[in-house]
This record gives structure tokens, C-alpha cells and sequence, in this order.
């Protein structure tokens, strides 16, 4: 029997982790991530979690802290938001360039400035080219889901890069939900024993990691790089597969919602993709031909999924929660790539920055092609 | 030593993690300015303070004895012969004959 929990997607995401049972956890608190790592804390100081808990001054220590354990043999995982991501952000890209396999939560959150703790994507956009996996949940159970396929995911042979579970910041990380929890014994059997090709604890085998790259080689190890998350692409959907026949619930690189004979679509990213399917099922219900295309894998980005999926569709709106100023917002130029040449309108809005809800009347205004370029914004007059 | 071969994209291990089998071991000595070290080995006390100072590993033991010079790698900065507490260890000129293992004769 399938057991059911009122948890936050924070709480959801602490008990994935408590059920992996990472080796090491090297972590510094940010709200609104805190919740996650207060509470696997208290696991782990009631003996139900057996991980090396490190309390490092900062995340730029925790990410450093993460890269070693991860590469000593040890499976790893963290969490982080915002401000927290923008100070780990030059280890980040190192993670990745070392080819570390650590797990990280990610609440999303603006950031600054002006100062907000509320949800918006900027946070992952900064890192978008770090060369870490990003997947986004739409809420506490996709969070909870998606944390306990990363380390599989991170630690694949082809894949060995970070995997970032994003989960918007609140709307997500503080809001309880029913979540279904896998038994305990079903998620050891899952996630399996860690391995890394070379690890630095295997005194046998010694190896030497973070090699100085000069122009004779810093180039292929890039592409090397872009080579593992090319690899995601196929190897996700496997393991989506496997997951799906263990919990029942089935999960793709995107989700095609109600988009078979669609005219109209929205595409956007997180827990807005609930709220648009409402939205979707609402104007459905009036006999409008709309649908959603929630993007779960944004890098890496899924593109000839997406333009499979928004095949025929003749109009298609992309909501941008980060915008970039001076060019084009990245949601929507991820889109307009994969759309190029087949022949669909494509209009890109940017909403809720800082947490600024986003209202079912404004999605509708977006299927009627009457909304702005900023939803939501005072002062925003002109329908785009 | 290994031919130098730069390689492709696929073929490096992930994030250019570097193992023995497939490092080059390239002859360093060859960059030796004048001087090389000697050893009156029969004076040695194998306090192996020459090993522990020297930075380029060219200290050769036989389990924990001291066992010479490895002139593959040897830079002559004279570390050795500076901390040798006995005195034993000398400086020579290049071209000048010692045993395999950098005794004098």
C-alpha cells in the first residue's frame, strides 16, 4: 500500500533524502531552502539518516566540500536558493567541470537585488550555462520524485555531472501537499550503491582530478562536457521508465499537456505549468483548442521534444519567471530555437519575478493573445 | 617515456581525471643545470631528511633505506646536499663518472 503524506515540497524533498541516505551533505542555510535541510538535519541527529552532516560558513564551502566527497567516493548531496547559488556559482561550474556527481535542491528565489526571498527563476538562469542538469518539479511530488531519480541520473556513467531538483521557492518548498512515498527498502534498491570511475579514496588506483587544462586541451574537455548532457537526453527518459514502473508515476524530459489537437499552447517552467493546467482545463471545457508544454528538463533543454510535442500548434506563448535584460528572456530562446523554421507564432511574456502571482485571468488573457509582454507589471500597457 | 599524443574529446577520462597507466612520464632531468648530486653512500645515517626536502621525488629508497639519485628527474637545485646532516652528499659536475645509483668512486 502506497502511503500518503501532508508534506511541503521542502519536507518532500528531506525525505528523499533521508531514504537515499547520502554519504555526505555539506550545506549552509538559505531561506527558502532551509526547511529542507533543517529537517534532514533532524534526521540525521535522530540516527534515521546516517550521512556526515557538514555545517560549512558559507555555500561557496558547501559546493567545494560537495566536488571532494563526491570525487573521494562518497554520494552527495546539497541544497541551496538565490543568493546561496550566486555565491556557490563559481564552484558550480567546476562541479561540473570536475564531473561530480552531486545531488542539489534548489529553491528558487529572485535574486537580488532589490533584496526578495520569493520564487522566481533568475537563480537557475545564472547557472544555466555552468553545465549542471536543471529539472523543474510543478510541485512537491514531482520535488520528491525527481530528488530521488537524480542520483541515478548524476552518477550514470555517461551522464557524471550535478543534477539541480528546482522547486519554486514557497509555492513549492513551504506549501503541504498529499505526497505518495516509496517504502524506505524500494529506494535503497533504486538508487543503489555509489560508484565514480575514479575515485580519489581508492588508494589502489590512485588518480589526480582538476588538471590544469591549457589550450591543447581545455577545449575537448569542454566538449566532453556538453557530450554528458547531450547523454541526459537518453539516458533520463530510461530511468523516468524504471521509476515509473516502481511508483507508478511516469515522467518525460517534457510533459504534453492536452496538446494532441491544440491550436494554442503555453510553455513555461515549474509550478506555474498547475496552475496553466487548470487554465487549460477550463477553456477546454468552453470548447478552446489550448494546451501546455511543461518543460521538466531545462538543460538539458529537450528540443526536439518540444518542437515534437508543439507540432501543429499554431501559436505558442512562452512565460518567462526571469527576464534578461538586453536580450531575449531564456525560456523563450530556448523555444524559438527548437520552434525555427516550422512556421509557428511564438511570443515570449515575462512574469511573476520576485513572486508576483501569476493569476488564472492572466493566462487566459495570454491564450487570447491579450496579454502584455510583462504580466502583471503596473504600468504595463501594451498587449505584445 | 610515453609518446606524446594529444588526445581527442572522447577519449579523456571524465573531467580529465589523470591515472598512472596513462600519464607520460617525461625525462625531467634533462632540464639539470651543471651540477648533480653524489653520495658517499658509506657515510649515509638514512635519516632520509634528502628525501623528504627533495621536490621532485628523486630520492630513490629500497623499502625505507636510502638507495641514491633517480637523474631522470633530478633538477640539481642542491636541496639534497644542503640538508644533509652528515655532510655526505656532494655536488659534481655533470660528466663526472659515479656509480648507477650516484656513489662516488
Amino acid at each position: 500500500m502506497r502511503t500518503l503524506e501532508l508534506l511541503t515540497g521542502g519536507a518532500a524533498v528531506a525525505q528523499a533524502m533521508r531514504q537515499i541516505d547520502p554519504d555526505v551533505v555539506p550545506v549552509y542555510p538559505i531561506t527558502p531552502q532551509t526547511p529542507i535541510i533543517q529537517r534532514f538535519a533532524s534526521y540525521v541527529a535522530n540516527g534515521v539518516a546516517h550521512t556526515e552532516l557538514v555545517d560549512v560558513e558559507s555555500e561557496h564551502s558547501a559546493m567545494s566540500a560537495a566536488i571532494g566527497a563526491s570525487l573521494a567516493g562518497a554520494r552527495t548531496m546539497t541544497a541551496t536558493s538565490s543568493q546561496g547559488l550566486a555565491l556557490m556559482a563559481e564552484v558550480v561550474y567546476i562541479a561540473a567541470s570536475m564531473r561530480a556527481p552531486v545531488v542539489m535542491a534548489l529553491g528558487n528565489r529572485a535574486l537580488s537585488g532589490p533584496i526578495n526571498i520569493h520564487c522566481d527563476h533568475s537563480d537557475s538562469m545564472l547557472i544555466r550555462d555552468s553545465g549542471v542538469v536543471q529539472l523543474f518539479a510543478e510541485n512537491a511530488q514531482e520535488a520528491y520524485d525527481l530528488t530521488l531519480i537524480a542520483p541515478r541520473l548524476a552518477e550514470h556513467p555517461e551522464v557524471l555531472l550535478p543534477v539541480l531538483v528546482c522547486l519554486d521557492g514557497f509555492t513549492i518548498t513551504h506549501s503541504a501537499e498529499p505526497v505518495a512515498l516509496l517504502p524506505d527498502g524500494a529506494v535503497s534498491e533504486f538508487v543503489g550503491e555509489y560508484e565514480v570511475p575514479y575515485a580519489m579514496l581508492d588508494l589502489r588506483n590512485p588518480s589526480t582530478h582538476g588538471p590544469f587544462a591549457m589550450p591543447d586541451y581545455y577545449y575537448e574537455l569542454r566538449r566532453a562536457q556538453t557530450a554528458a548532457q547531450e547523454a541526459v537526453l537518453g539516458v533520463f527518459p530510461a530511468l523516468a521508465g524504471e521509476f515509473a514502473v516502481l511508483s507508478g508515476r511516469d515522467y518525460g524530459l517534457v510533459e504534453a499537456y492536452r496538446l494532441d489537437d491544440a491550436e494554442r499552447a503555453i510553455v513555461a517552467l515549474g509550478s506555474t505549468a498547475g496552475t496553466v493546467k487548470d487554465v487549460v482545463d477550463d477553456l477546454r471545457d468552453e470548447g478552446e483548442p489550448v494546451g501546455l508544454l511543461k518543460i521538466v528538463a531545462f538543460r538539458p533543454f529537450p528540443a526536439l521534444e518540444a518542437a515534437a510535442a508543439l507540432e501543429g500548434v499554431a501559436r505558442v506563448a512562452v512565460l518567462d519567471r526571469a527576464d534578461s535584460p538586453g536580450g531575449c528572456p531564456p525560456l523563450h530562446a530556448e523555444v524559438a530555437a527548437a520552434l525555427y523554421g516550422s512556421g509557428a507564432a511564438l511570443e515570449g511574456h515575462v512574469y511573476g519575478l520576485g513572486g508576483r502571482d501569476l493569476h488564472p485571468g492572466e493566462i487566459r488573457e495570454v491564450f487570447a493573445g491579450a496579454a502584455p509582454a510583462y504580466i502583471g507589471l503596473r504600468g504595463e500597457p501594451w498587449p505584445v | 617515456m610515453a609518446e606524446l599524443r594529444l588526445k581527442d574529446w572522447r577519449e579523456l577520462a571524465p573531467g580529465g581525471a589523470v591515472v598512472p597507466a596513462e600519464a607520460p612520464r617525461p625525462y625531467t632531468g634533462g632540464w639539470r643545470t651543471g651540477l648533480k648530486p653524489s653520495v658517499a653512500i658509506e657515510g649515509c645515517v638514512n635519516c632520509l631528511l634528502c628525501w623528504l626536502h627533495c621536490p621532485d621525488s628523486a630520492i630513490r629508497l629500497d623499502g625505507t633505506v636510502f638507495a641514491g639519485f633517480d637523474y631522470d628527474f633530478c633538477k640539481g637545485c642542491e636541496i639534497c646536499a644542503a640538508v644533509c646532516p652528515v655532510g655526505v652528499i656532494e655536488m659534481v659536475a655533470e660528466e663526472t663518472e659515479l656509480s648507477e645509483n650516484g656513489a662516488r668512486q
